[in-house]
């Protein structure tokens, strides 16, 4: 299992790498998916197939999918590699990068204490997740939906057209 | 060890070989259900076709348009044919024939690689970089993200009555019953969204060959397109194989005490959900596009909460009583 969680999460390291640096829109979509895709797998060598089925379903099956979209409805392709190289320049990404630096070595020092590889995984099963959503964690779980029903009228009403509606079906 | 993987390689011959055959099936079956013959001439009923078909798309020139993302164009076919026969793992044909119906996540796993197959399309649309390929690609795409949502919605009523994601303990609840009784609501809901999304007449929407010359697949020849064509047919199996499985009982029926009777039901029932498809095919005219997605999202979405709902207050009632 070890080998399988660090073969999955250097995939992942990969695929995000990729997905900063390249300049075509869709390859580096793409490249997000195969992250995404890679820490699913992780999750699932961690015990926790539910996270990593939602995770698979959510964010590379719907979310990345409408990314996807957004691109080929603006019809962003190759013309637009110029302008990201642009933005690939070492002036624009070195601050962020340094600060990013200091904020993993901290996170590798904290993780110091704890030393321990990863043993005696225990898998989570769907229904303990279930379980624990709709018991002690019922608040988190209604405060998350009152946000996507803030999220469904905004888009609702962006959505709005005035104008009279043509050919009714 | 060995065993395991010469289920994995049957299983998934069995299904890429009846797959194949189903182009046959479906040529002969449309052409009964419309008054004509269909391929009769090759070998016993025409069954030859077959082989002449995969001979043709095989020697045909597989040509790659100078204009399109010669990475993507090629990734593209490859992807259906992936997520589905990986979801096809999960459903289990007999108790003792079956690759991983036991995992507690099952139905969620063919919910998560149908959700990945759209790529297939919408990269294969993009990729073709011309206007009726691209135009084919959004109309599937939003086709597919919206009947996802009923797709999940409407399987939620089975997985409560079960009580598990497992799709061998789904086939095991049923031992008393049918889900197709409870869950007739969910039954129609799911049969649509599957017909959706494996994006066949009438449905097909993203390959309307009347408006858009065959949609996102315009561009493809030879292997690549042979790809899309059995990778449709692929999804057929498995839409036909989750109806039997989730909502008449899989391989349950009675066995008259002869070992391989599970299998017998299960491929029958699959066979009579497969045969529905084509029956549908040369049934139903095309809706038009915003007819369609105004159908889904204005009757289907609420149909299917109501399912929810009252599946969730049943089960509780009978828990209470």
């Amino acid at each position: 299992m070890t080998t399988f969680f660090y073969l999955s999460s250097a995939v992942a390291v990969a695929a995000t790498l990729l997905a900063i640096t390249r300049s075509h829109p869709v390859h580096a979509l793409l490249y997000l998916i195969v992250s995404l895709l890679g820490v699913a797998a992780m999750m699932l060598t961690l015990g926790a197939p539910f996270a990593a089925m939602l995770e698979v379903i959510v964010y590379a099956g719907a979310v990345m999918v409408l990314f996807v979209f957004v691109v080929m409805l603006l019809n962003l392709g190759p013309g637009t590699r110029p302008d990201a190289r642009a933005w690939l320049q070492a002036r624009y990404w070195f601050g962020p990068a340094v600060l990013s630096g200091v904020l993993l070595g901290l996170l590798i020092g904290m993780m110091e204490p704890l030393q321990s590889t990863i043993v005696a995984v225990r898998e989570v099963s769907p229904k303990a997740v279930g379980v624990a959503l709709f018991g002690p964690y019922l608040l988190a779980v209604e405060l998350g939906s009152m946000l996507l029903l803030a999220g469904l009228v905004a888009a609702y009403h962006l959505g709005r057209s005035d104008a009279p509606r043509r050919g009714r079906a | 060890m060995i065993g395991d993987v010469m289920m994995v390689v049957g299983i998934l011959g069995a299904v890429v070989g009846t797959a194949a055959m189903l182009i046959w099936v479906e040529r002969r079956a449309l052409g009964l259900w419309q008054d004509r013959w269909g391929p009769n001439r090759l070998w016993f009923l025409g069954i030859g076709q077959v082989v002449a078909d995969m001979i043709k798309i095989f020697t045909k020139d597989d040509w790659v348009p100078p204009f399109a993302d010669r990475t993507v164009f090629v990734l593209a076919p490859a992807i259906v044919m992936a997520t589905i026969l990986l979801a096809v793992a999960v459903v289990p044909i007999t108790p003792h024939l079956q690759i991983a119906g036991d995992w507690n996540v099952g139905l969620l796993f063919v919910l998560a690689m149908t959700s990945l197959a759209v790529y297939s399309v919408m990269l294969g649309g993009w990729a073709s970089n011309s206007k009726y390929a691209i135009i084919g690609a959004i109309r599937a795409t939003a086709q597919t993200v919206s009947y996802e949502v009923f797709m999940g919605l409407s399987l939620v009523g089975v997985v409560i009555q079960a009580g598990s994601f497992s799709l061998n303990d789904i086939v095991l609840a049923q031992q008393d019953g049918w889900f197709i009784g409870p869950q007739i609501l969910g039954f129609v809901i799911f049969m649509i969204a599957a017909l959706a999304e494996t994006h066949r007449l009438p449905l097909d929407l993203p390959e309307a060959e009347h408006e858009l010359t065959a949609g996102f697949h315009t561009e493809y020849s030879g292997m690549k397109f042979g790809m899309f064509f059995v990778g449709e047919y692929v999804s057929v199996i498995l839409s036909a194989s989750l109806l039997s499985v989730l909502f008449f009982g899989g391989w349950l029926g009675p066995t008259f005490g002869w070992a391989w009777m599970p299998l017998v039901w299960f491929v029958l029932k699959t066979g009579v959900f497969i045969l529905f498809f084509i029956l549908l095919r040369a049934a139903i005219p095309r809706p038009r596009y915003d007819q369609f997605m105004r159908f889904g999202w204005l009757v289907l979405l609420p149909l299917s909460l109501l399912n929810v709902a009252i599946t969730g207050a049943w089960v509780l009632m009978e828990a209470g009583s």
